[in-house]
């Protein structure tokens, strides 16, 4: 392939990454990974470069979008925050001793949850909670817009929620995702989070999560400046596009289709891991 | 000064280092492929780059002498920086609103970020 044709395609095919990803809520670096590495051949290091920085622009790119729904709790954010960032440097190290297939095998298998997520994930509400003693003593109660008026919500389970944030980072710095669905299973069930604060507030820790990784990325020389263009300018792209569409889209039968998808993606990325070929 | 509103700002900052992040990259693309559009890659093999991509003096030297990675990878690096940006600005808006642990707690997460990037330095 020309240096032409590999950047069109390549920016072509993380546009259309980017846009379901915001579409169905998993980011675009889940999807962007495998189609780079089965697709188009890219090793798999590169990709989860590349990868790591779109997601740092996804997320830094939506911030203000989320402040204003008036969803996201940068109390909650930060806290949890401390954990991701460990994660990610945890993670992050990781990547530079283990084998590509090994790597792409985990990957395979974060997909497999994501499909999963896709195909049978809840989107609701359960009721309000009041925080227990350390997410009193944290303050990490907030409210949240339903209607016209504010519904109080409590935070409880903090370490519990803090141990699986540090799983979630370290996934992050291992694969260069933003590991958005772990945080928010860890918000949504672990610590009692409503769903929509804990998407919200997920969204916003990616990029600080994925910029804890960055600087080994750099060191090792994962991030390939000629990979990195397209695949950052076309996740950053069709996520914005993804974003304003979601209104009325038919988001279900979407992340049905999606979630097969994902499914044979991960299904092809263990098989290539096992005989490895990635 | 109360959370929402110090968010919304640190939002719109952000929003417009992604922006600057986003041109200084497609300037950096545009270049790239105006010099070697008809060059054969493949990327099927990782080869780790010279210093003059991993290190922030290499980077920073390459894209004064305007090679399209170096821009593109200062692009990159503007990006990577926007999240360490938001941590700061909550430090300072934690900080302004007295709020002693929050201002820790990010605190905490900001030296964390600096601690490893400068591992590329």
């Amino acid at each position: 392939m020309s240096a032409l044709e590999f950047t069109l395609v390549v920016w072509v095919v993380s546009a259309l990454a980017g846009f379901l990803g915001a579409l169905t809520g998993l980011g675009g670096g889940v999807v962007v990974v495998p189609v780079l590495t089965l697709l188009l051949g890219v090793n798999i290091k590169y990709a989860i470069g590349a990868s790591l920085v779109s997601v740092i622009a996804t997320s830094s790119g939506a911030a203000a979008a989320f402040v204003r729904e008036g969803f996201s709790n940068i109390r909650i954010g930060m806290f949890l925050e401390i954990a991701t960032t460990l994660g990610a440097i945890f993670g992050a190290y990781l990547t530079g001793r283990i084998s590509t297939h090994a790597i792409a095998i985990i990957f395979g298998l974060v997909l497999v949850q994501a499909a999963y997520q896709s195909l049978f994930g809840k989107t609701g509400d359960g009721k309000r909670i009041a925080s227990d003693a350390l997410g009193e003593r944290l303050r990490l109660a907030g409210n949240y817009p339903v209607g016209d008026k504010r519904k109080e919500y409590g935070v409880r389970n903090v370490p519990a929620g803090f141990g699986m944030m540090f799983g979630a980072g370290a996934l992050s710095g291992l694969l260069g995702i933003g590991s958005g669905a772990v945080k928010v299973i860890a918000m949504d069930r672990a610590m009692k989070i409503p769903f929509k604060v804990s998407t919200t507030t997920s969204n916003f820790m990616i990029g600080v999560t994925a910029a804890a990784s960055a600087g080994m990325y750099i060191e090792h020389g994962y991030i390939n400046p000629r990979v990195a263009m397209p695949v950052m300018l076309g996740v950053l792209g069709g996520a914005m596009l993804g974003s304003k569409a979601l209104v009325n889209a038919r988001v279900r039968t979407l992340k049905i289709v999606f979630g097969i998808v994902i499914l044979a993606m991960a299904v092809e990325m263990i098989v290539n891991g096992v005989l490895g070929k990635v | 000064m109360n959370d929402q509103r110090l968010e919304t700002i640190i939002g719109q900052l952000l929003r417009a280092g992604v922006t600057l992040a986003a041109a200084v990259v497609f300037a950096g693309g545009v270049l790239y492929l105006v010099r070697g559009h008809a060059q054969k890659v493949d990327y099927h093999v990782f080869v780790a780059s010279g210093k003059y991509m991993r290190t922030y003096p290499g980077i920073i030297r390459s894209a004064a002498q305007l090679s399209s990675d170096g821009l593109i990878q200062i692009g990159l690096l503007l990006l990577i920086a926007t999240p360490v940006a938001r941590v700061a600005m909550a430090v300072a808006g934690f900080a302004l609103e007295r709020d002693r642990l929050y201002t820790v707690v990010s605190l905490v997460v900001l030296v964390i970020l600096v601690a490893s990037l400068m591992r590329a330095r």
